[in-house]
């Protein structure tokens, strides 16, 4: 099962976890399936199931250019980060 | 508006005949009436040497004196470098020590570096960084330029050596 | 300062290299445009009718516009037109994606045009277009503006303060994490949190904890070309932008937003870049020049000077930093606490999420903490910078390990490996690194002949520093013609700041099986190529050389399926191997076979696209002695060397001057540059003279090794390079200074007058 890593300030949303247990084939349903334990964590973490402007999607190690879309694996580690640029 | 005067000078062995106002500079001169824009603007007050070219033998900040001033003055520009048939010494040596990275300044490296070697032909690393540190460059840590300065220097003397030889 | 493959050649040894054309020194393609003179960068471009654009900037650092009254000069003669913001579209509340991330489209419209209030001395304000520069220069002089002069916030702890005159009232602090947002207008824009594990704990467990602070000062990209961009707003609409950029694609979408006009209006020309270290992505000329372009009806040229370019275009952000780290009596760390403020200039947007991403990124820690603040301050807005946010972060943290070890009486090398990131460690944001090589640099760095040789002099030390960076992958789309001779020419997208193009057509090259020679590469406008990201995040050779692979790999499909049609024999009777066509009972190299194609049916064109995101983040190890003069304080470097993981060096010599060329930029920033402010919030060094970047004189030569950890995300192991070099340098000089004259800097630069400072300071 997918593991979706909570960001700090989210965390008293999650009961405290640093990161919970979640059910999907994509980043989105990994949403899903974490709204469905924690009612309302999704509104915060991606409204409307829509990445917020300056946030971005690592799944895996790498920061994922497919956002939500992006497929995961039962091994997959999710997380939410600010989106960077480089020079 | 001042009078427009007419400059003549020589540039890269051709006779040249302008119409210059007072204000412009050399470089202006050079990039924007003449079109000859290997000489770059980086600065506009002679901090950076990307417009350097040589006058009279000696490396000048080309954005540091008027059109009017080269007024019967020999002047060379990177455009006159390069023989025909293949590029000099310098040029040859930028390219095989990829002494450029963006390649701004390296027009206004070339120039103030054949001034240098023209004056000292057989420099050494602490002459060479003394004697360019007005060029200034931002991609390449000058590691690669101060390398291509030294092997231009060598082919150089290779090649003043071998005239020499067909001299004799 | 050689690769695997060189080091074995030279060793004698009897191995084939792995590649044919990477890992070679090739002559770049637009090497003799570039030596002679010919190449045409930002400002040697000419357009047929085109005048000459001026712009009217702000003498305050932060005021409100109450009039501007533009008709004296409308009325000099030559001048052709004068724009102010109420030239461009209203932007409204949108945020817009442009190429590097999303942008408050406000905010970057009235960064070009200051609509309501000037943030920074330098800002636009007005825009003259006239028959020569001469005429509107004077015609902006002749701009009548009005302001209402307010306070100046220059730093950013008073910034943050709750009494600080705020800059953008639309501004409210952002939790990057729940996008919830405050409820009163403020300078701190975000406010981003990272936490791992029990901190507290952590600390407990500690047998030494240090804990500093840090500033460093805004410093600039300092490329030797000014920015420049020229404009052709057509009659039928169409709007053609030449300019030096980093991202043409990126241009393009900044002009659709700005000008409120279809994408498809506008195409980007990239003229030859002279330098952009990230400075050159967002458009500050490019609208107010369209503007014009439009009302006058003929092309329009704007350049800056170089006061405008430290003024007015986007520095990196000056911060306070504050540090804490534990360490066990072993020597391993426990825990890491930052707390970090990045200036973000006149409006929001400072790279706080990177810096906060990196602040530790070097060690393996158990339990941590980071807090970083995005926040505005009267200065220019600032912009990437090789590695943004990364260099302010290690040169605090690095410091803090440096006195760490001090403590534990380590030597710091040793304490690097023994905490170091590898494959699997966690970073406090959460992520895992995958296969990476910052142990491969500390042993490279112990190994080497500069780490084996002891320092002896008077005033002397060594200091040594480590730094990352993430890299980035994003798109990138290569085109490909096979011409009748079996040359090739290979159209891409990315712009070429550093001899990238060949790094591109070698990869082509080499899986086609031909020599970098063969191709042709050229950096095309935005209508003749695929949608290509911005040269930046040390993306290029990974991204737009995949593509190149990929187009090589179509190329191959092609010629297999086309020799096999030719031969009438089976497709799977034939492959490709090696540069050449090989069937049932033949063997064809690619220029026979490309020329045979070419005569016997449709050309030969191959596409190649990526979008990957496996770049890899790479890792840099800096060694550097320095000699102090304690009478002024000056420091000297004696000696540099510099070990990085490069994945898979394609061409040795470019990789060897991106190491070199990043390192002497964070020499600058250690040492020397700093925006100097007076109490008006006026730029008092806006020159090359006084904003003194490293001169060849400053420096020694730069031993750069190259450590080749292959990245498994590539199909030739290519990890970015252009970044990471531009981080450890102030941490590894500040150690030195330390090591040789016995005080610590904690605020960059650590310029002649402020070590001269610490030095009377230790000595009364």
């Amino acid at each position: 099962m997918p593991r979706l890593f909570i960001p700090p300030l989210l965390r008293p949303y999650c009961e405290g976890q640093e990161e919970v247990v979640v059910e999907g084939a994509t980043v989105l349903e990994a949403v899903l399936s974490l709204d469905r334990q924690h009612s309302g964590v999704m509104e915060r973490l991606c409204p409307e199931g829509k990445l917020r402007a300056g946030m971005s999607v690592t799944v895996d190690q790498n920061v994922t250019p497919r956002g939500l879309a992006q497929k995961v694996s039962p091994e997959s580690e999710i997380h939410f980060l600010p989106a960077i640029g480089g020079g | 508006m001042a009078k427009k005067r007419i400059v003549t000078a020589t540039i890269n062995g051709r006779e040249e005949e302008f119409l210059c106002q007072p204000r412009q500079t050399l470089l202006e001169i050079l990039r924007n009436t003449l079109n000859l824009t290997g000489a770059k603007e980086g600065c506009s007050n002679g901090n950076c040497g990307a417009c350097s070219v040589i006058i009279d033998g000696r490396a000048v900040n080309s954005c540091m004196i008027l059109g009017v001033e080269a007024e019967g003055a020999n002047i060379e520009t990177i455009e006159g470098l390069a023989p025909g048939d293949g590029l000099d010494p310098l040029q040859q040596a930028f390219l095989e020590n990829a002494a450029l990275q963006c390649g701004i300044c390296t027009p206004g490296y070339i120039m103030s570096a054949k001034a240098f070697l023209d004056e000292n032909p057989n420099p050494t690393e602490e002459e060479i960084r003394f004697s360019m540190a007005g060029n200034l460059c931002r991609c390449t840590g000058y590691d690669k330029i101060v390398r291509a300065i030294q092997q231009a220097a060598e082919t150089r003397a290779e090649q003043s050596a071998s005239c020499a030889k067909e001299t004799v | 300062m050689a690769t695997i493959d060189e080091v074995k050649a030279a060793e004698g040894s009897d191995e084939a290299p792995k590649y044919k054309v990477i890992g070679t020194r090739p002559i770049r393609h637009d090497g003799a445009d570039k030596v002679t003179g010919r190449a045409l960068y930002g400002a040697d471009i000419k357009i047929k009718g085109m005048i000459f654009g001026a712009i009217l900037r702000s003498p305050h650092a932060h005021a409100n516009i109450k009039s501007i009254d533009t008709s004296k000069a409308e009325a000099l003669p030559g001048v052709r037109a004068v724009a102010t913001s109420a030239d461009l579209p209203e932007p409204g509340d949108k945020i817009a994606e442009l190429g590097e991330g999303a942008v408050v489209l406000n905010h970057l419209s009235s960064n070009n045009l200051a609509r309501t209030k000037v943030l920074y001395k330098g800002h636009a304000v007005a825009a003259v277009a006239a028959d020569n520069l001469h005429i509107a220069q004077e015609a902006a002089s002749l701009i009548e503006v009005e302001y209402e002069v307010l306070p100046p916030v220059m730093d950013v702890l008073k910034a943050m303060s709750s009494d600080a005159p705020v800059l953008n009232p639309d501004v409210r602090t952002e939790e990057a994490s729940t996008g919830e947002k405050g409820d009163k207008p403020t300078n701190v824009a975000k406010h981003i949190v990272f936490e791992k594990g029990d901190i507290e704990k952590g600390f407990a467990d500690a047998k030494y904890v240090v804990e500093r602070e840090f500033r460093t000062s805004t410093v600039h990209q300092g490329y030797i070309e000014p920015h420049v961009a020229t404009v052709l707003w057509n009659n039928d609409g169409q709007i053609t932008v030449w300019t030096p950029t980093q991202g043409t694609f990126s241009v393009r979408s900044q002009m659709a937003e700005l000008l409120h006009v279809p994408l498809a209006r506008v195409k980007v020309v990239p003229a030859e870049i002279g330098g952009g270290f990230g400075g050159k992505i967002s458009v500050y000329l490019a609208p107010a020049a369209a503007v014009l372009s439009r009302k006058a009806g003929v092309p329009v040229q704007i350049v800056m000077d170089r006061a405008d370019v430290l003024q007015a275009t986007g520095p990196t952000p000056g911060s306070f930093i504050r540090i804490k780290m534990g360490v066990d009596a072993d020597g391993r760390l426990t825990a890491a606490e930052a707390w970090m403020a990045y200036e973000a200039g006149g409006y929001p947007g400072s790279p706080i999420g990177a810096g906060a991403m990196c602040v530790f990124s070097c060690y393996d820690i158990p339990n941590g903490r980071v807090e970083g603040y995005d926040v505005c301050v009267n200065k220019p807005r600032t912009n990437a910078y090789r590695a943004p946010g990364a260099t302010n972060a290690a040169f605090a943290t690095e410091t803090v390990v440096d006195e760490l070890c001090e403590k534990l009486g380590m030597e710091p090398v040793e304490f690097r490996l023994l905490n170091a990131s590898k494959e699997g460690t966690r970073r406090i944001d959460g992520v895992t690194y995958p296969r990476v090589g910052l142990v491969e640099t500390l042993e490279a760095i112990k190994n080497s002949d500069h780490y084996k040789t002891p320092l002896t002099g008077k005033n002397q030390g060594r200091g040594i520093g480590s730094g990352f960076w993430f890299n980035a992958g994003l798109k990138s789309a290569v085109t490909v013609t096979v011409n009748t001779d079996g040359s090739v020419s290979l159209l891409e997208g990315s712009t070429d700041i550093g001899g990238s193009r060949t790094g591109i057509a070698m990869q082509f090259a080499e899986a086609m099986g031909l020599a970098a020679e063969d191709i042709k590469p050229a950096v095309v406008d935005t209508d003749s190529v695929g949608y290509t990201d911005v040269t930046g995040g040390s993306r290029v050779t990974y991204a737009t050389g995949w593509a190149a692979y990929e187009a090589a790999q179509d190329l191959k499909r092609q010629i297999v399926a086309r020799a096999a049609e030719l031969w009438d024999v089976d497709p799977a009777q034939v492959s490709y191997e090696d540069g050449h066509v090989i069937g049932p009972d033949k063997s064809v190299c690619f220029k026979e076979i490309a020329m045979e194609l070419s005569t016997t049916g449709e050309p030969l064109i191959a596409r190649g696209v990526s979008n990957h995101n496996e770049p890899g983040g790479a890792f840099g190890t800096h060694l550097v002695d320095v000699e102090v003069d304690p009478d002024t304080g000056k420091v000297d470097i004696l000696r540099y060397t510099a070990a990085q993981d490069c994945g898979t060096a394609i061409h040795p010599a470019y990789v060897e001057g991106q190491i070199q060329g990043g390192a002497v930029q964070g020499i600058g920033w250690g040492l020397n540059e700093e925006y100097w402010y007076d109490e008006t919030g006026s730029m008092r060094n806006a020159n090359f003279l006084d904003y003194r970047i490293p001169t060849c004189y400053d420096l020694p030569m730069i031993d750069a090794i190259i450590v080749e950890v292959p990245n498994p995300g590539h199909p030739y192991g290519v990890r970015g390079v252009g970044e990471v070099p531009i981080v450890p340098p102030p941490a590894a000089l500040e150690a030195a200074i330390y090591d040789a004259v016995g005080v610590r800097l904690y605020e960059l630069p650590m310029s002649p007058p402020r070590v001269l400072h610490e030095l009377l300071k230790k000595e009364s």
